[in-house]
């Protein structure tokens, strides 16, 4: 109903569509389904970390009490990937594997326990390869090779690109910092286990309900894979107990079941342990950094030089856009004339690193935030001011050629700034005690999709029902951030009507729009402007009959309180139901369809297309500390946030998703680390995950949360829906350097590395104490031949959004052929 | 889902019944008592057992009787709840309550008993692991292997001791009443634990441990500190159990300290308790307490956190944990257990 | 082949009476025998709190309790929670204040903060928080939760006054959600 401010539903906060559901054990997720004559399946998963399978004896685990079917490499030849550019993945491996946890066979049985008992019966030969560890290993040309492609040896991707002319600002600079950072791995954690339920539907059609994000994405890797016709296959993504970018690529698990399933002609259950949540993986890149930056007396940057290496684990995922992610957003938070990026991706024998939750900015904002303090700090200034004096300004081009629309960073700076006391508490709290402050920008969804077309990225069909309901379809997901709240909403919100007449249906390949998926914080925006699209076409067909029916001009009618009526005589109207018996009547049955594409993003070179987005959103964060400095334990009581979501569609979510980010944020900079253990290389070449399980991946506790403040600012973008961007990424981004901004507060020491242990801030404090640096962190960054430079003149300098030599470079390698070769020992 | 192995289950109804069904086969039966330890153990499969036999409807070890101006039994099913809100132990002994608050989480000290967690099964990183990891690192010494990848050039397994309550209830100077078919006896509870991270029990495999004794408070002062690395769930990395009496000059008459999750038994740290026997409680004598206790432990690579950093924390850890019991302020900035919690007290 | 048990069980209430192996948790039982998958699981180890049921109104995990064990003892779970069509008090305030997002911890979340509030409807802050420790949240940031049982404490001790972020929307802006 609309409130004293002509609100609907929009702008309140309003009870999630789903929250009933959730809050009685009634939404099923992916493990609570059953079908009849379902069986369950388990996969046979590699024990080395870097291994040629020399072969596979099934016979025994085939003849194993309950089992039904087998299938190896062989059942599933064709490889598949979220990118295009890396289709390196096997739902089974055929002749290698690559990480411990590497799937190699699959046996289905009467129940779990059955199948379970069988892989242990799977003999495999395995001829064992080098085990590259990390960094070090992949960069020595004399190991061998994970894969048969990439830009040179172990390197998966590299990429150099140059905006303006970064010398010459550094020649400008009164201060030049180089510094040199590292951001350790972590991952999602869902608390739900992925799960995957593939129904045969009869004459080779196959249904595969999965905990995905990527419904879209799924199919099309089904497709490839089973080699069936697209529309045989129907992908129902199921509501994911929390995703984070987890459940974003296609994975082994889904493909095998529906094979098993087309196989064996019955429904295959899959549900992985945890141990093999963490081997899906696809989490954050460790990223080693350099960083040289040039400033001003007055704080401002005159330029700046970002090297990344990437440690990608065993597979491409998302990894081409990870990498161009770890320098793609340095230069939408404050003015940057001059940019050089490096950035390389290598391969090692760990699960592959993919898209979590800011997906390849967090390091780079780490960096970047954590330098702008010591440049304070150096120069005498106020870290929040020397931010808020150099805003990249609204509607603006920046040097790597992202168009900026809304920018509210300075009112959130100003927000947490207030909030938070800081002009009087900051370095007076006393030793021990600290405040920090750092900013962040992220992504309302991605410009460009991941298969290059021009089709729309989301589309909303509705269907009226002459009882007044109204029928939605989206293949969005709900993962748990409100989409299915804000798709309905959107929708009464056009046409006057309450949440409970919309009828959802969503993430169903078969019967729902593409929606290419729940990521990149891309569906409040992108489905939202679809959705009101949709509506609006609706409204404007019920209009015209209701119009005709009480002789009044369209354009007089309101849409509130499930009636049409006329504005200047609100008791002349029709209930919503025979306002659509009206237009039902007149034109036959109603359905609308609404869909959305992102405008053209301006940049011209290759590699453009990963940054741009319809809408940034801002967050600037202020954390304070507690350090003991005889531990090093480093306690967080308060954290001040402020973020620019444009348009807060349901405060109470909006709040919800901000102080879910403040948790994983204080989560990735005080312990959640995706450790790995290398045996001693003279006695084993196991490589194996430190801690997969949720015991010692350390997820903070209700006792472990501080407590959050959170100022929500409002700057519309005219690209969203009701102005709305995006709030489920963002906030969690300045959190790390905030964190380590305030122990230099409260200490004065420097930690340049995440997760910030109490054992580096010890050291660092005892390296202090001893007169040195009092300093944590990487000594140095490799020597990495990062190739040709893409040199790009900025819009500064009058340039097209084209590099200048593109001609000249080409294409880099870095394709599908089969490279293999192993070069000189190192 | 991670399951179980198949075994058969023994409800036993009375110690005697108890005993003679563990007696029956004592190597292939273990005892389930929570089955917080032991059940996640077998999920793993690093524990084994045909036959499980179930103490919950076992009477005899039950309950909680006496005063602490006597001697006080607590009965070995206990819940580590019902111990943390007995008001009688809240008075009494207050570090103890303190322990058995700091232990795993809410949910599951409904479940864990006391028992349960003296007999805990002694943790390692390369051990608290699925059959799959252990197999993809070739197992170790406790279990099959014959290496340990905490110290590969040594012979012994050094898994750590991780129950909360052992260090406090060593340091008080608790016993322990067993009972088999052959009898029962009663030990020092530090008699328990054996330095050795595979056989790390002294009592027979089908010996029941029947209930914990306290001796009688006596103006004991004891506490207990926890290091771990959030404010729940977590094992601890190190354990401090300190209790210790003053005589009225305020001197330091009596003292025990005990160290968990150090070594593969609960270690008494001697050269700490040296260092205050006669000496009252100042900031110059807990610091010098702190400091000989840096050496007792030898922690090694098998917790969270590196094995170094927790070496320098027994120093800090004992020293909080005297203060405490002297009654000094706190150490500014000292982050009380649990850790990550904004000001919390327990 | 292990025996097999005929147990009897009460859920919510209800008398179930099943065939299960020895080895075969609450968790599996009440999930693929009683088609209760409202309990989840996220770790089965006792590590995350998602599988958490009321045993005699006590929380315990349902992963780490042997079916078998059961017996003769209440057995309540998420479904048993609201009476009729008529939703908990806390069951509500999750609902209205965004406390499941994903909603995968939500049933565990509330299991045990009914235990709490069945012992203590006013419940502080602090110790809320203890209470629920050992349940994990990957989405929340626990603050929502936090709220939605001390609301659900004051509706049940007869003072249903919702949270600031429901009463007016903008006083999030500016504002400071909690504290
Ligand atoms: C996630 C998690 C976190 C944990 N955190 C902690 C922690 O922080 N600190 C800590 O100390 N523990 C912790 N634990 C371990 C455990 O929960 C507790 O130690 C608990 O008290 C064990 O008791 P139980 O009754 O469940 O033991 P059970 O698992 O039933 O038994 C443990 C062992 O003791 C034997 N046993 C039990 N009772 C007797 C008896 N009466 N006589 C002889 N033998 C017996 C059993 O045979 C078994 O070998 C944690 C466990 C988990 C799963
Ligand atoms: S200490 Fe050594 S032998 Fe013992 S469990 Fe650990 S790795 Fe194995
Ligand atoms: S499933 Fe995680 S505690 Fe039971
Ligand atoms: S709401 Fe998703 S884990 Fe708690």
């Amino acid at each position: 109903m609309a409130d004293a401010k002509g609100r609907n539903i929009i702008g309140t906060s309003f009870r999630r569509v789903d929250a009933v559901g959730k809050v009685s054990g009634r939404t099923q997720f992916a493990d609570d389904l059953t079908f009849p004559r379902m069986v369950h399946m388990k996969l046979l998963r590699s024990p080395l970390p870097h291994a040629q399978i020399v072969s596979i004896d099934t016979s025994a685990a085939e003849q194993a009490l309950g089992v039904l079917g087998v299938l190896t490499g062989r059942d599933v030849p064709v490889p598949f990937g979220i990118l295009p550019v890396s289709h390196d993945e096997h739902a089974l491996c055929p002749d290698k594997v690559r990480f411990v946890g590497d799937p190699v066979a699959a046996v289905a049985a009467l129940t779990e326990e059955q199948a379970q008992a069988a892989v242990a019966l799977l003999r495999v030969e395995w001829k064992s390869l080098d085990t590259i560890a990390g960094y070090d290993d992949a960069l020595c040309s004399g190991k061998d090779q994970i894969h048969g492609y990439g830009d040179d040896h172990n390197f998966h991707k590299k990429v150099s690109l140059r905006f303006g002319d970064p010398e010459a600002g550094f020649k400008e600079a009164d201060l030049i910092l180089e510094d040199t950072m590292f951001f350790d791995g972590n991952t999602h954690l869902p608390m739900e286990e992925h799960a995957t339920v593939a129904v045969p539907e009869g004459d080779g059609r196959v249904a595969v309900w999965s905990s995905t994000q990527t419904p879209h994405y799924l199919h099309k890797a089904l497709t490839k894979v089973l080699g069936l016709p697209a529309p045989w296959i129907r992908v129902i993504g199921v509501t994911n107990g929390g995703g984070f970018g987890g459940k974003s690529d296609p994975f082994n698990h889904e493909i095998v079941a529906a094979k098993m399933a087309l196989k064996l002609g019955r429904p295959v259950k899959i549900c992985l342990t945890r141990e093999e949540v963490f081997q899906c993986h696809r989490g954050r890149h460790p990223t080693l950094m350099s960083i040289r930056s040039g400033f001003r007396k007055d704080g401002s940057f005159t330029a700046q030089h970002l090297k990344t290496l990437l440690d990608g684990g065993a597979y491409g995922s998302y990894g081409v856009a990870s990498t161009y992610y770890t320098g793609a957003l340095q230069t939408v938070t404050y003015k940057l004339p001059h940019y050089q990026f490096d950035g390389a991706r290598v391969w090692t024998n760990k699960p592959p690193c993919g898209p979590k939750r800011g997906h390849g900015t967090p390091q780079p904002r780490f960096a970047l935030e954590v330098q702008m303090d010591k440049a304070a700090h150096v120069l005498g200034l106020d870290p929040a001011q020397m931010r808020l004096n150099q805003l990249q300004p609204k509607d603006s081009v920046t040097a790597n050629w992202l168009r900026i629309g809304s920018m509210g960073l300075g009112a959130c700076i100003e927000a947490v700034r207030r909030e938070s006391r800081w002009d009087e508490r900051r370095s007076k709290l006393g030793v021990g005690r600290g405040l920090g402050i750092a900013c962040s920008s992220y992504l309302s969804g991605a410009g460009l999709p991941i298969n290059w077309n021009h089709m729309p990225h989301t589309g909303v069909q509705l269907k009226l029902d002459r009882s007044g309901g109204v029928a939605v379809f989206c293949g969005q997901t709900e993962i748990g951030q409100g989409s299915d709240s804000i798709l309905a909403a959107c929708v009464a919100e056009v046409l006057g009507i309450t949440l409970q007449d919309i009828r959802l249906c969503v993430a169903d390949t078969d019967l729902t729009p593409v929606d290419l998926g729940s990521y990149s914080s891309r569906v409040t925006l992108m489905m939202g402007n679809a959705a009101v699209q949709a509506a609006e076409r609706a409204k404007e067909i019920i209009a015209r009959a209701v119009a005709e029916e009480l002789k009044v001009a369209a354009t007089s009618l309101v849409f509130a309180e499930r009636r049409v009526f006329d504005a200047s005589n609100p008791e002349h109207g029709l209930s919503f139901a025979d306002a659509v018996q009206a237009a039902e009547g007149r034109y036959g049955t109603l359905g609308t369809t609404g869909s959305y594409t992102p405008p053209r993003a301006p940049g011209r070179y290759r590699g453009a297309g990963v940054g741009p987005s319809p809408a940034y959103s801002y967050s600037a964060c202020i954390v304070e500390v507690d350090v003991d400095p005889a531990s090093g334990i480093v306690r967080v009581p308060n954290v001040w946030i402020a973020h620019d979501v444009g348009r807060a569609l349901n405060p109470a979510s909006v709040a919800g998703q901000v102080e879910g980010s403040i948790y994983m944020g204080i989560g990735e900079a005080l312990m959640e680390e995706s450790a790995f253990r290398r045996l001693p290389a003279k006695l084993s070449s196991a490589l194996v995950h430190k801690f997969p399980n949720m015991l010692e991946y350390k997820s903070p506790t209700f006792l472990d949360m501080p407590r959050v403040h959170t100022t929500i600012i409002e700057e519309p973008d005219v690209n969203g829906p009701f102005g709305a961007k995006e709030v489920g990424q963002g906030p969690l981004l300045p959190v790390m350097p905030a964190v380590a901004n305030a122990i230099f507060d409260a200490v004065g020491v420097r930690i340049d590395q995440v997760p910030i242990h109490p054992w580096m801030v010890f050291k660092a404090l005892d390296e202090k104490r001893r007169g040195g640096e009092g300093r944590y962190g990487p000594k140095q960054f490799p020597a990495i031949d990062y190739g040709d430079c893409l040199l790009v003149p900025t819009p500064e300098q009058g340039g097209d959004g084209k590099a200048r030599n593109a001609d000249e470079i080409g294409v880099r390698s870095g394709t599908m052929s089969d490279t293999a070769k192993k070069g000189k020992p190192c | 889902m991670l399951r179980l192995p198949e075994f058969t289950l023994h409800q036993a109804r009375s110690l005697q019944e108890a005993c003679a069904l563990v007696a029956e086969a004592p190597q292939s039966t273990r005892l389930l008592a929570g089955g917080t330890d032991l059940l996640p153990n077998m999920k793993r499969r690093h524990q084994h057992a045909q036959r499980l036999v179930a103490l919950r409807n076992v009477s005899e070890l039950r309950g909680v009787a006496g005063h602490g101006s006597g001697e006080m039994r607590v009965g070995a099913m206990s819940t580590l709840s019902q111990l943390a809100r007995n008001q009688e132990l809240q008075k009494s002994w207050p570090g103890f309550v303190r322990a058995l608050r700091s232990i795993s989480s809410p949910v599951l000290r409904t479940t864990g008993t006391i028992g349960g967690n003296l007999c805990l099964d002694t943790r390692c990183n390369y051990y608290n692991q699925s059959e799959e990891w252990r197999q993809a690192i070739g197992g170790c010494m406790k279990e099959v292997g014959d290496t340990c990848w905490v110290a590969p050039s040594s012979s012994h397994c050094w898994a750590i001791s991780a129950s909360d309550s052992a260090p406090l209830l060593c340091a008080i100077g608790a016993r322990v009443r067993l009972a088999s078919v052959r009898g029962e006896r009663v030990i020092p509870l530090e008699q328990l634990f054996v330095d050795d991270g595979i056989a790390y029990l002294g009592k027979a495999a089908d010996e029941v441990l029947v209930d914990i004794l306290l001796p009688p408070v006596a103006n004991t002062r004891a506490t207990y500190w926890k290091l771990r690395r959030r404010g729940s769930i977590d094992f601890p990395v190190l354990g401090v159990g300190a209790a210790l009496r003053l005589d009225a000059h305020g001197v330091v008459e009596h003292v025990r300290i005990y160290l968990g999750a150090v070594a593969s038994a609960p270690l008494r740290a001697e050269k700490a308790e040296e260092a205050l026997l006669g000496q009252p409680l100042t900031e110059a004598s807990v610091r010098a307490a702190g400091e000989a206790a840096r050496g007792v432990a030898n922690a090694l690579d098998n917790t969270d956190f590196t094995m170094l950093w927790r070496r320098q924390m027994t120093a800090v850890w004992v020293e909080g944990a005297l203060r405490e019991l002297g009654g000094l302020a706190p150490r500014a900035h000292m982050p009380e257990m649990p850790l990550g919690a904004p000001g919390m007290v327990v | 082949m292990p025996t097999v048990l005929n147990l009897e069980l009460s859920v919510n209430g209800e008398p179930r009476q099943l065939l299960v192996p020895p080895h075969h948790s609450l968790l599996e039982v009440l999930r693929e025998r009683c088609g209760l998958t409202g309990t989840k699981h996220g770790c089965e180890l006792g590590e995350c709190g998602t599988c958490t049921v009321l045993l005699d109104g006590e929380p315990v995990l349902a992963c780490l309790v042997l079916a078998a064990e059961c017996v003769g003892r209440r057995i309540e779970t998420v479904e048993g929670l609201s009476v009729g069509a008529e939703l908990h008090p806390l069951q509500r305030a999750f609902a209205d204040l965004g406390a499941a997002q994903c909603g995968y911890c939500t049933p565990g979340m509330l299991m045990t903060a009914k235990a709490l509030l069945d012992e203590n409807p006013r419940a502080e802050e602090m110790e809320i928080r203890e209470a629920l420790a050992g349940n994990l949240c990957r989405c929340t940031g626990y603050w929502k939760i936090i709220e939605a049982v001390q609301w659900a404490g004051r509706i049940l001790a007869g003072d249903p006054t919702p949270p600031a972020i429901l009463r007016e929307p903008s006083e999030v802006k500016g504002g400071c959600s909690h504290g």
